[in-house]
C-alpha cells in the first residue's frame, strides 16, 4: 500500500470503529476487542513485522492517525515490540504486543541456567501490560543486552495513566526463558528513543484534533451575540495555539524522517522536549475555549488532552530531554552548535539516556 | 483549513551542504582578516564594503534572473546563504530589504525600465532601499496611512511624515507607502500606490530616532511637496496594498526573525563551559530544540516559496514563534551566567556587550515587521475564525 492509502484507510477504521463507546469501555478496563480484530484483519497491527515492507516514515504517520482518534490499543507498543523482534533475528509474534523497560529505573536481569535462561526484575507502567499477549523485553545478560519474548505473563497490578490507558506493574523472579525466545538486537537506550519517536508523533496527531475541536468550537459557540471565535481576545489564544501545534507537527515530521535512515538521538530528543513544552499550551488553550463544557466528560475534547498529558511524561518528558540537549550542545560548543543543528545528517553525540 | 502544518519536501540536500560551507569559508576568511567581528545580530550592523563583497559572491539576488544581474538560484539556496551570514552575525544590513524585499517587488509589478535600472544595482551590492510604511498614525493600521501624493502633470507631489523608517540615513531609495486617492471607510485597502523615491531629492528631510539602546537605527523621513516623476510607481497607481500584501510575506518568511540574538547563545555555550548543572542543560537544551524547529520550518518555507506558493499564514506563525525564541535567549543568557559570573570574564570577553545589545532589542522583535497581536490575527484569519 502507498503511504497515503495506508493512513487513509487507518483514519477511516479509526473513525468508525474507536467510538465513544469504545473508549469509555476501554477507560473502564474492557480490553477493545472489536477495533484490535479490525486492526489486526487490516494488516494494521502487523505494519512493523520485518516483511511488510513499511518504512518508519510511513509507521510514524501510522502513530499519528493513532493519536489524532485517541485509539486505546497498544499499536504503537506492537509496532516497537515487532522492530526489536526484528532487530534480534527473532521469528514475528502476532497479537497484541508490549515492551519494556520503559522506565529508566526499572532493570531486567538475564541469567543462563540449564537448558536456558532465567529472567528476574520488575517491571512499572507497561503499556496494556495485563492485555499483551506477548511481551518483548530488553534485559541484561553477561554478555550485554538481550532482548527477550515473553508469553503471557501472570501477576500484574493494574495502574493507569492521566489517559487511562493501562500501565502496568509485573515482577520475573528467575522466569525460565527458552533459548529460541531471546537474540541480541536493541539495548535499552535504543527501545527508550524509538519509544520517544513514536510517543512524539501520536502527539502531534493528538495536538491536531484538539485544536481542530478548538476551532470548530470557536465557530459555532455563541455569548454576547456573537461567536466567540469572533473575539480578538480568543483569536489570539487560539492562533498561540496553532503555533504551538505547527511547531509540534514540524519537530515530529522532521524526527521521523531523521530516523528513517539512522537512530537519529539528537532529533528524536529535540522532538519531544519541543512538543512536550508545546502541551501546556495546547491544551491549556484548548480547555480555556471550550470553558465548562470542555471539562465534562461528556465532551470529547479530554480524550486528545489527558493523552497529551500523559504521553509527554512518558520516554521522557520536555525538561528531561531539554537537559538531553543542553549537554551535547555543550560538548559541541558555541561553534559546534550552528552546524551540528543544521547539518542534514547528525553524527551521534553519544550521550547516555537524560 | 489551516490545521497543521506541512513540512515541503526538501530537494536533495548535497548542493545545499557544498553551498554552507562555502559561505563559511568565505565568512572565516573575512572575520579572520578583521573584516567584521561577530555581532550579536549582524542583520543590524550596515556595512556597505562588506555587501559589496557578499555581491561578489553571487549572494545578493540570487533568485533572479540573469538579464537583471541575478543568478537564477532556487529559494533554498538563497535561504541556506542567508541563514549562514545571519548566523555568523554578519553584517548585512545595508543590502538586506533591498534583496529581500524590494527586488521581489520589482521583479513581480516593477515595470521592465526599473527592473533594468535598480535590479543590476541592489544584485552588485551598491543600491540600497529603506521602508517607508509606518506613520505616526500608521503603524499596524496601515491602510490608515496619511502621507498624500497629488497628481501633477508628468508626476506626483508628495506631502506627509513617515516614522520608524530603518536605516532612511544610509539607503539610496525609499519604497513608499503613499495614498493617491482619498482615504474611504468603506474601501479602506484602496488608493494607495507605491513609489520609489531617491532620498537626495528637495524637499525631504532625513532626522534621526534614537532607540533605548542609544542607537541610531531608525528615522523620521519627512516630505514637503517632493516631486516623484510617473516612471516612478511601482505597479498600478492604487494597488499598492495587495503589492504590500505579497511583500510582507517576503518579509517574515526569514531566518532573520529568529537569528537577532542567536550569536549571545554561541557565546553563551563557551562561556558557560561544558559542565553544566542540570537546570543550565535544560534552560540551554531548551533554547536549542527551538533553533533546531526553527531552522526546519523556515527551511521549510522557502521550499514552499520555490514551489511558487506564499505562505502568508505559515510565516507569520515561524514570526510569532521565532521572535519569542529572540527574546527567550537574553533571559535564559541572564539566568545560567548571572551578573556575579560576568563579573568574573576577562575583559576582552564580549559576552556582557552581546547579552546587553541583546536584551535591550529584545522588546522590538514582536514589533517590526508586523506586531504579534498583528500576526496573530493573520493566523487566525487561516484558521477561518475571522
Ligand atoms: C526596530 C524597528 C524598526 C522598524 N523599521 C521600520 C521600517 O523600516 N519601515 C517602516 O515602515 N516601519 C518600521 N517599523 C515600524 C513597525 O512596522 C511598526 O512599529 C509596527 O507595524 C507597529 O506599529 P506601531 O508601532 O505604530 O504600533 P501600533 O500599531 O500603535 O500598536 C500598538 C499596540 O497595539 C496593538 N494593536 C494595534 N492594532 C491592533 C489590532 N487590530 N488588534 C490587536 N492589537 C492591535 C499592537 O499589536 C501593539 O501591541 C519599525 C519598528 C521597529 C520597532
Amino acid at each position: 500500500m502507498s503511504d497515503a492509502m495506508l493512513t487513509d484507510s487507518a483514519a477511516r477504521l479509526f473513525r468508525d470503529l474507536c467510538t465513544r463507546e469504545v473508549t469509555e469501555a476501554a477507560e473502564a478496563g474492557t480490553w477493545p476487542r472489536e477495533l484490535w480484530n479490525a486492526l489486526t484483519d487490516t494488516g494494521l497491527a502487523a505494519a512493523a513485522q520485518s516483511d511488510t515492507g513499511v518504512g518508519t516514515v510511513d509507521l510514524c504517520a501510522l502513530a499519528r492517525v493513532l493519536g489524532a482518534y485517541a485509539a486505546p490499543v497498544p499499536l504503537v507498543e506492537t509496532w516497537l515490540a515487532q522492530r526489536m523482534l526484528a532487530a534480534a533475528n527473532l521469528s514475528a509474534v502476532d497479537g497484541a504486543l508490549t515492551i519494556g523497560p520503559v522506565l529508566r529505573r526499572d532493570n531486567l536481569k538475564l541469567e543462563r541456567a540449564s537448558g536456558g535462561w532465567r529472567l528476574s526484575g520488575s517491571l512499572k507502567r507497561i503499556p496494556w501490560g495485563r492485555d499483551a499477549e506477548t511481551l518483548v523485553l530488553i534485559a541484561d545478560a553477561d554478555d550485554g543486552a538481550r532482548t527477550v519474548v515473553v508469553k503471557k505473563p501472570q501477576g500484574w497490578t493494574h495502574d493507569w495513566s492521566y489517559a487511562r490507558e493501562p500501565r502496568d506493574a509485573v515482577r520475573f523472579d528467575r522466569l525460565p526463558v527458552s533459548e529460541e525466545d531471546t537474540g541480541k538486537g536493541w539495548n535499552r537506550s535504543e527501545l527508550f528513543f524509538n519509544g520517544a519517536l513514536f510517543r512524539t508523533q501520536s502527539m502531534a496527531g493528538a495536538m491536531e484534533r484538539a485544536l481542530e475541536l478548538t476551532v470548530a468550537y470557536a465557530k459555532e459557540r455563541v455569548q454576547f451575540g456573537r461567536l466567540i471565535g469572533k473575539f480578538q481576545a480568543v483569536q489570539q489564544q487560539i492562533s498561540a495555539m496553532a503555533s504551538q501545534v505547527a511547531a509540534g507537527s514540524a519537530v515530529a515530521q522532521s524526527a521521523a524522517e531523521a530516523n528513517a535512515e539512522r537512530l537519529a538521538r539528537f532529533e528524536i530528543a529535540a522532538a519531544k522536549a519541543r512538543i512536550g513544552e508545546a502541551v501546556a499550551v495546547v491544551a491549556g488553550v484548548a480547555h480555556q475555549v471550550h470553558a465548562a463544557m470542555g471539562f465534562t466528560h461528556e465532551h470529547t475534547l479530554h480524550r486528545s488532552t489527558r493523552r497529551l498529558w500523559a504521553w509527554r511524561d512518558e520516554f521522557g518528558t520536555e525538561t528531561e530531554w531539554q537537559a538531553w540537549v543542553g549537554r551535547v550542545a555543550a560538548q559541541l560548543g558555541g561553534e559546534g552548535l550552528w552546524r551540528y543543528v543544521v547539518a542534514a545528517s547528525k553524527p551521534d553525540m553519544g550521550a547516555a539516556l537524560p | 483549513m489551516f490545521t497543521s502544518f506541512s513540512l515541503a519536501e526538501l530537494e536533495n540536500a548535497e548542493h545545499l551542504e557544498r553551498l554552507r560551507e562555502e559561505v563559511r569559508a568565505f565568512l572565516r576568511a573575512e572575520l579572520e582578516a578583521g573584516a567584521y567581528t561577530r555581532e550579536p545580530s549582524g542583520w543590524d550592523r550596515y556595512d556597505a564594503g562588506f555587501s559589496r563583497k557578499v555581491a561578489a559572491k553571487g549572494w545578493i539576488g540570487m533568485t533572479w534572473p540573469k538579464q537583471y544581474g541575478g543568478h537564477e538560484k532556487s529559494s533554498l539556496e538563497r535561504y541556506v546563504v542567508t541563514e549562514e551570514l545571519l548566523a555568523a552575525g554578519a553584517p548585512v544590513r545595508a543590502h538586506w530589504l533591498a534583496d529581500r524585499q524590494f527586488g521581489p517587488l520589482l521583479l513581480s509589478c516593477g515595470s521592465e525600465d526599473q527592473k533594468r535600472t535598480y535590479l543590476p544595482r541592489i544584485a552588485a551590492g551598491e543600491c540600497y532601499v529603506c521602508v517607508g510604511m509606518s506613520e505616526p498614525d500608521s503603524g499596524s493600521d496601515l491602510a490608515s496611512i496619511k502621507t498624500k501624493a497629488t497628481k501633477v502633470d508628468g508626476g506626483w507631489r508628495v506631502t506627509g511624515r513617515k516614522v520608524w523608517t530603518s536605516y532612511a540615513h544610509k539607503a539610496h531609495l525609499m519604497n513608499l507607502f503613499a495614498r493617491t486617492a482619498p482615504f474611504d471607510e468603506k474601501n479602506r485597502h484602496e488608493g494607495v500606490t507605491q513609489f520609489i523615491v531617491d532620498l537626495d531629492w528637495p524637499g525631504i528631510t532625513i532626522s534621526p530616532i534614537y532607540n533605548l539602546a542609544g542607537d541610531h537605527d531608525f528615522n523620521e523621513v519627512v516630505f514637503d511637496d517632493v516631486f516623484i516623476p510617473d516612471d516612478r510607481v511601482i505597479g498600478e497607481v492604487g494597488n499598492g496594498w495587495k503589492q504590500v500584501s505579497g511583500e510582507l510575506a517576503h518579509e517574515r518568511a526569514g531566518s532573520e526573525r529568529w537569528l537577532n540574538a542567536y550569536g549571545v547563545l554561541v557565546h553563551l555555550l563557551d562561556s558557560a563551559g561544558a559542565d553544566l548543572d542540570r537546570a543550565d542543560a535544560e534552560k540551554i537544551g531548551r533554547l536549542v530544540t527551538h533553533l533546531w524547529t526553527l531552522h526546519r520550518m523556515s527551511f521549510s518555507l522557502a521550499g514552499l516559496l520555490n514551489q511558487g506558493i506564499t505562505p502568508a499564514v505559515e510565516a507569520a506563525l515561524v514570526k510569532d514563534l521565532g521572535n519569542q525564541f529572540d527574546q527567550d535567549i537574553p533571559e535564559a543568557a541572564r539566568q545560567v551566567m548571572q551578573e556575579e559570573d560576568r563579573a568574573k570574564l576577562p575583559d576582552e570577553d564580549r559576552f556582557n556587550e552581546m547579552l546587553d545589545r541583546a536584551l535591550l532589542y529584545a522588546p522590538s522583535y514582536p514589533i517590526r515587521g508586523g506586531t504579534r497581536e498583528i500576526l496573530r490575527g493573520i493566523i487566525a484569519r487561516g484558521l477561518g475564525l475571522r
